[in-house]
């Protein structure tokens, strides 16, 4: 990346910072999102006594952002990468809701 | 980046950039983390004042509730860490809220008065920098476990990139050429420790995740982080405030009922609410024996002493986190795993370090090229941090023992001499000529680390810190065997081995 290319190569230098800059952008933000979601979700459907199902959830959170964040650098495409992360923060958001977390008074 | 390519391809990618992009800070958290497995051996070194004499608990308690109730009678909270054979003060702490500022001091516990020792903070202030890097805490914090995140991160991908694994352990190839040398140094101090690696950085990040993760909290709970640990097993069940004026037992009451109740004499004990009609007092026993960091409680009510709770039973899935908080923290360890684990945290900071140094070492120029600003730079910070770093630590104990004891502020001036030598030798180490630039920069912490037992001798001179000073003599002779094989590649690979050998040879 030091070596600066010039002329027609310097627009193609220019798309793989910004790409760059998107994945690093999408895997912190993106990546805690959905850790974040995960874990509220789990908090609130996993079996047992709630206090239990809360710290399976904060201890699991860190390993579900990691997932998150290998897949938004391994996708092949910056697209993908995005498509991947926008469909399971959807589906993690419907089942939230599912689960009443977003009722007035929350699910608790 | 933009063009499909391999899985292997992509965590190689990865495992470059992230490491460099944090390898300066991570760095530094390793080395004081690793230091603060040692924090008391540290604090009992820089308060040389304080000898080993059992006191009453009782009586010490007593003692400090009346030196808080003179100090800030309205608190919201006040703690007392009794005296043990560990740490023969008393150390109290007071707060008037939970966001801090958090007062503490160091009482004699014959007297309950401060106790006539140097100003300093000892292993404390290495134990928290390793998680707030002396920033405001929730800076500190938030920064240091992003750089969890990507060292967690740069582990995974430095795992797939690395194929041949297994092979690869048993190659090093030190005389191959100095990319090689670094590359498989770095691989052997990953790969050896890397179940530590693993361990240490995902622990950490549990240690913080209440802060980091609240979600699981506010979705379940409300966000009500208290009742959380008393349905958990976590803490015991606080009650709020009456809002009025009530009177209060002598703290030591109450220390001695915790006592009689368990057998065993609490390590700490806690004020909610002082001087409130509605204060209470949690009692915190040491961990029983095993790998969770689960302090058994019990609270009683500050007016009458009568027990209000007890910390409940940890269910499976709280009990795994407080065995990851155990882990990370060691307290469980004895003398020989805890220096097992100051072995792995020290392979993690060379881990660190020589993937930092081969970074710049593989982007080299070849021949007489200049470098570019950007390989200057790292090269640079990483002088600065890797030898830096170790000049600062020695400056902070030197200064422990050469600073006037009276002098005023004197904590501050010792970490004053930890930051403003860290800067200085790495300003320095700038300035080096090039190819003696990392004999010279690890030969200065080197040095200072060995004058540490003969200052100490001349200064305060007891058998009992004679270990310590053994070990400070350790770490020197470590930083010098490292200046001296820098030295050899340097004069293997530049001219200056002719004009220095010139004479021998003719």
């Amino acid at each position: 990346m030091s070596a600066g290319p010039v002329g027609a190569r310097t627009g193609s230098m220019r798309a793989y910072r910004l790409a760059v800059a998107g994945r690093v952008l999408m895997a912190g933000i993106g990546g805690y999102a959905v850790a974040a979601l995960a874990s509220a979700l789990l908090a609130l459907i996993l079996p047992g006594a709630r206090a239990e199902a809360v710290s399976a959830a904060l201890v699991a959170s860190f390993a579900i952002m990691a997932a998150a964040v290998v897949w938004v650098f391994a996708a092949p495409t910056l697209g993908r990468a995005a498509l991947g992360l926008g469909f399971a923060t959807a589906v993690l958001i419907a089942a939230l809701w599912l689960a009443g977390a977003f009722q007035p008074g929350g699910a608790a | 980046m933009s063009r499909p390519r391999s899985f292997r391809q992509s965590m190689a990618w990865l495992h470059t950039w992230s490491g460099l992009v944090v390898g300066w800070v991570l760095f530094a958290i390793f080395v004081t983390g690793t230091a603060s497995y040692y924090r008391t051996e540290v604090s009992h070194w820089m308060r040389p004042e304080l000898t080993d004499a059992q006191a009453d608990p009782v009586a010490a308690a007593t003692r400090a509730g009346a030196f808080l109730q003179r100090t800030m009678p309205d608190a919201a909270g006040w703690s007392v860490m009794l005296p043990s054979a560990g740490s023969p003060a008393v150390t109290v702490y007071w707060w008037r809220s939970f966001a801090g500022p958090f007062h503490h001091a160091l009482l004699d516990p014959v007297t309950g008065e401060r106790a006539a020792v140097r100003d300093t903070q000892g292993g404390d202030f290495l134990y928290r920098f390793h998680y707030e890097l002396n920033l405001p805490p929730m800076w500190g914090r938030w920064i240091v476990s992003a750089c969890a995140m990507i060292l967690l991160i740069a582990l995974i991908s430095g795992i797939v990139t690395h194929r041949r694994i297994f092979v690869d352990f048993f190659t090093f190839r030190r005389d191959r050429s100095a990319q090689r040398g670094w590359l498989d140094a770095h691989n052997v101090m990953g790969v050896l420790a890397l179940p530590f690696h693993l361990m240490i950085v995902y622990t950490g990040l549990v240690t913080l995740s209440a802060m980091l993760m609240p979600w699981a909290v506010k979705a379940a709970y409300h966000g009500d982080l208290l009742r959380y640990y008393a349905d958990a097993g976590i803490m015991v069940a606080g009650r709020p405030p009456a809002g009025h004026p009530g009177p209060a037992m002598p703290l030591g009451e109450i220390v001695a009922r915790a006592m009689a109740a368990t057998g065993e004499t609490p390590e700490l004990v806690m004020v909610s609410n002082p001087g409130d009609a509605a204060a209470s007092v949690t009692a915190y026993f040491e961990e029983p024996p095993g790998l969770a960091h689960l302090h058994p409680q019990i609270a009683y009510d500050a007016a009458t002493g009568a027990e209000l709770g007890r910390v409940g039973e940890a269910g499976a899935a709280t009990r795994t986190g407080a065995v990851m908080v155990g882990l990370h923290e060691a307290h469980f360890a004895a003398a020989p795993l805890r220096f097992l684990f100051f072995l792995c945290g020290l392979m993690g900071a060379a881990t660190v370090a020589t993937g930092l140094v081969l970074w710049s070492v593989a982007r080299a120029p070849k021949n007489a090229a200049p470098e570019g600003l950007g390989l200057h730079l790292v090269r640079i910070l990483n002088l600065g941090t890797i030898a830096g770093l170790p000049a600062g630590l020695a400056a902070y104990f030197l200064a422990n023992r050469l600073l006037p004891v009276p002098l005023d502020a004197r904590a501050e001036w010792e970490i004053g001499a930890f930051f403003a030598v860290w800067v200085l030798a790495a300003l320095a180490s700038a300035l080096y000529p090039r190819p003696l630039a990392w004999p010279m920069a690890l030969a200065v912490p080197g040095l200072a680390f060995l004058a540490i037992p003969g200052v100490d001798a001349l200064t305060v001179g007891e058998v009992r810190f004679v270990g310590f000073d053994l070990a400070m003599a350790a770490v020197g002779l470590l930083l010098l065997g490292a200046a001296r094989l820098a030295g050899r590649r340097a004069l293997a690979r530049y001219p200056v081995r002719t004009r220095l050998h010139g004479t021998a040879e003719a």
